[in-house]
């Protein structure tokens, strides 16, 4: 019986050990290392800053056809008291292409277009966040180097000969001549990082809320099974004997 | 209840309801030993119960073709309601599917459930897990990631290594040069019709085996040996109601570490959902590392290793189907761990081992160092099974009780 009650500790361990994250867990960048992002998807204001960076910086050539304006308006919490959408806000602050409220987030920029101005055409970023990860994108945001032999002058030390320009250069030159600008700069990109997060997976702070309802429930539902259980189990290892 | 007798004997008198209800449960007896391993026989049954109800409401919304299958899973994930729960159920499933497989496989190694009179019950069980592997690789490449694409484009390729008729199966089996659109369709149907049929008719199969000999239990006793004057095993208990509610707290257990990574941890850090797998299918691009799902892993490792493709396809093909061969390689007087000598239990043990480490090296990329562990890792997986006839013989046993433990 020992034995046996080791190898259940020993299963344990490789439960605990598969939900750790494991090293091979983004296998392509596992070569470098990653700056934490730290961000925090219940901060709206900071998910209203970053989708604001995103929409004046990126959204010229970068779509997210797989979240809705209103969707992502209502989630980051540009609504009124009672929850509803502030269109207005959104159609002004935020929306730049597009007629339609209930659009997806679409660039106007074609694929022929990237294809031509840049090699490539540029990623659809809707679900980079799960692709490379949320410490990815704020490093790589905030990897690019000046590199005069490139097309665009400028080169990225975690991905080596990106097509992409360093789009926030000249934010970041403004920044800096401030005090504390790498801070200020930074948390910008932090945001940003934030809200791309949020949108590869809308539903995630919901998934956990109601995921602490399911395992309280759980938690009592096991205390009645295993009560159950017992009542009925009562005596069993004797009774037959007994005849 | 009164009502409803008129009913029952109306339906018997049509249909054995009564008959199967006892021969399955009320009077089915079993050992009253069970402890936790016996647990995942029923929660298998949970989890297959699981994957079909999910099937069924995620095929309600998904496009089986090239142009709109990963976007329609973002469609189920993000605009369909609790269409995220349904995907996150079905994905996770998959994977605990092979954990609960693995560890009732694991049980009947450690008890000898595999020895005769068991061994039919054994062999439908290792159909089963056939068909588990290919409903897993069908599934794998439904939300048409790049690395369900390309995880398909790997294996597929493994039949080019056939002398002769190779290249002409890989083409038959993708319906096209490469893996395309037409292999999406075909494996869409594979995975949700043809694979279940087979998958539920050998469950059915496998549950009536096992209940005209009756389990073992982790003694390995056979209870029917003793019996009292109406015929009943002394060590057994009805099914129903003393199993029915253990295993009702067994899979309220279970569902707690279930939920838990359905809620908190659906892609597991790139292990049940991987990472490349958010970026749709793309022929041009191949990912930096291709590794099949975790639960191939071990099989994928022992197909590295071997630097001949043909030679590593047969390795890889023998390393599952010596599984079929258990109930005639070992040959121990008894079954169950517990009355088993030293050399079969550091057989195990070093097995185990090999096993896990071939399974997390399938994972990783390689080396010429990771190479050569591989190498003797797949030699000791092998040679549990191949020289299992010698060590089961030479084995010390300890005597076996008539009566199974806490009676």
């Amino acid at each position: 019986m020992k034995k046996e009650k080791g190898m259940l500790v020993w299963i344990c361990a490789c439960f605990v050990l598969m939900v750790c994250d494991f090293p091979f867990a983004y296998a392509n960048e596992e070569e470098v290392s990653l700056d934490k992002a730290n961000i925090d998807l219940t901060d709206k204001a900071s998910l209203q800053r970053g989708a604001r960076l995103f929409m004046d910086v990126c959204s010229g050539c970068h779509s997210l056809k797989y979240i809705r304006y209103s969707t992502m308006a209502k989630d980051i919490g540009i609504t009124n008291a009672k929850g509803g959408v502030l269109d207005e806000v959104v159609k002004a602050d935020l929306m730049f292409v597009g007629d339609k409220i209930t659009d997806p987030i679409i660039s106007a920029m074609t694929k022929e277009e990237g294809v031509a101005w840049f090699g490539t055409a540029p990623p659809d970023l809707s679900l980079e966040a799960r692709l490379r990860g949320t410490d990815w994108i704020y490093t790589y945001l905030r990897s690019f180097y000046l590199d005069p032999k490139k097309q665009w002058g400028v080169n990225n030390t975690i991905f080596p000969d990106v097509a992409m320009p360093d789009v926030l250069y000249n934010m970041q030159q403004q920044l800096l001549k401030e005090p504390g600008g790498q801070a200020k700069f930074d948390n910008a990109i932090r945001d940003l990082t934030n809200f791309l997060t949020y949108v590869a997976e809308p539903i995630k702070l919901v998934r956990e809320h109601i995921g602490i309802w399911v395992m309280l429930f759980l938690g009592i539902f096991f205390i009645f099974a295993w009560l159950l259980k017992r009542e009925y189990w009562k005596g069993v290892h004797s009774a037959r004997e007994d005849e | 209840m009164q009502i409803l007798n008129p009913l029952l004997n109306w339906i018997d008198a049509r249909f054995p309801l009564t008959t199967l209800w006892n021969e399955h449960l009320a009077k089915y007896y079993a050992p009253k030993n069970f402890n936790f391993w016996y647990y995942f026989g029923s929660l298998a049954l949970f989890v297959l119960a699981n994957q079909i109800i999910t099937g069924i409401w995620l095929t309600m919304s998904y496009t089986p073709n090239a142009e709109g299958a990963f976007d329609s899973i973002e469609y189920i994930m993000r605009e369909v309601p609790w269409g995220w729960l349904l995907r996150y159920l079905h994905s996770t499933g998959a994977s605990f599917f092979f954990i609960v497989i693995y560890l009732h496989m694991f049980r009947g190694v450690l008890y000898g459930s595999y020895k005769k009179p068991r061994e039919l019950i054994w062999l439908v069980g290792m159909l089963i897990f056939l068909c588990l592997m290919a409903e897993a690789f069908f599934g794998y490449l439904l939300p048409w990631g790049n690395m369900s694409f390309w995880g398909a484009q790997v294996i597929t390729s493994l039949f080019g290594a056939i002398p002769f008729v190779g290249d002409a199966l890989v083409e038959w089996i993708r319906g096209d040069y490469n893996v395309t659109g037409i292999t999406l369709n075909r494996f869409f149907a594979l995975h949700v019709i043809a694979v279940p049929l087979i998958f539920v008719g050998l469950v059915i199969a496998h549950i009536m085996a096992l209940h005209e000999v009756g389990s073992n239990n982790p003694d390995g006793i056979e209870i029917k040996a003793m019996k009292d004057e109406q015929g009943i095993p002394l060590d057994g208990i009805p099914f129903h109601p003393y199993y029915t509610v253990k295993d009702l707290m067994g899979l309220a257990a279970f569902l707690i570490l279930f939920c838990a990574v359905i809620f908190f941890i659906p892609d597991m850090g790139g292990l049940f959902l991987e990472h490349p797998n958010f970026s749709p299918a793309d022929p041009l691009k191949t990912p930096p590392h291709i590794a099949p799902a975790w639960y191939m892993t071990p099989y994928y490792a022992i197909l590295r290793a071997i630097p001949n493709k043909l030679a590593g396809v047969l390795a890889l093909a023998l390393s599952i189907a010596v599984w079929f061969f258990l109930p005639w390689l070992d040959r121990s007087p008894v079954k169950s761990i517990r009355y088993r000598g030293w050399l079969y239990k550091t057989a195990l043990f070093v097995f185990v081992i090999s096993f896990l480490l071939l399974g997390y090296l399938g994972l990783s990329p390689t080396s010429p160092a990771l190479v050569l562990i591989t190498r003797i890792a797949a030699t000791l997986y092998f040679l549990f099974f191949l020289l299992m006839p010698i060590y089961t013989t030479l084995d010390k046993v300890k005597p076996v009780p008539t009566r199974v433990s806490g009676s």
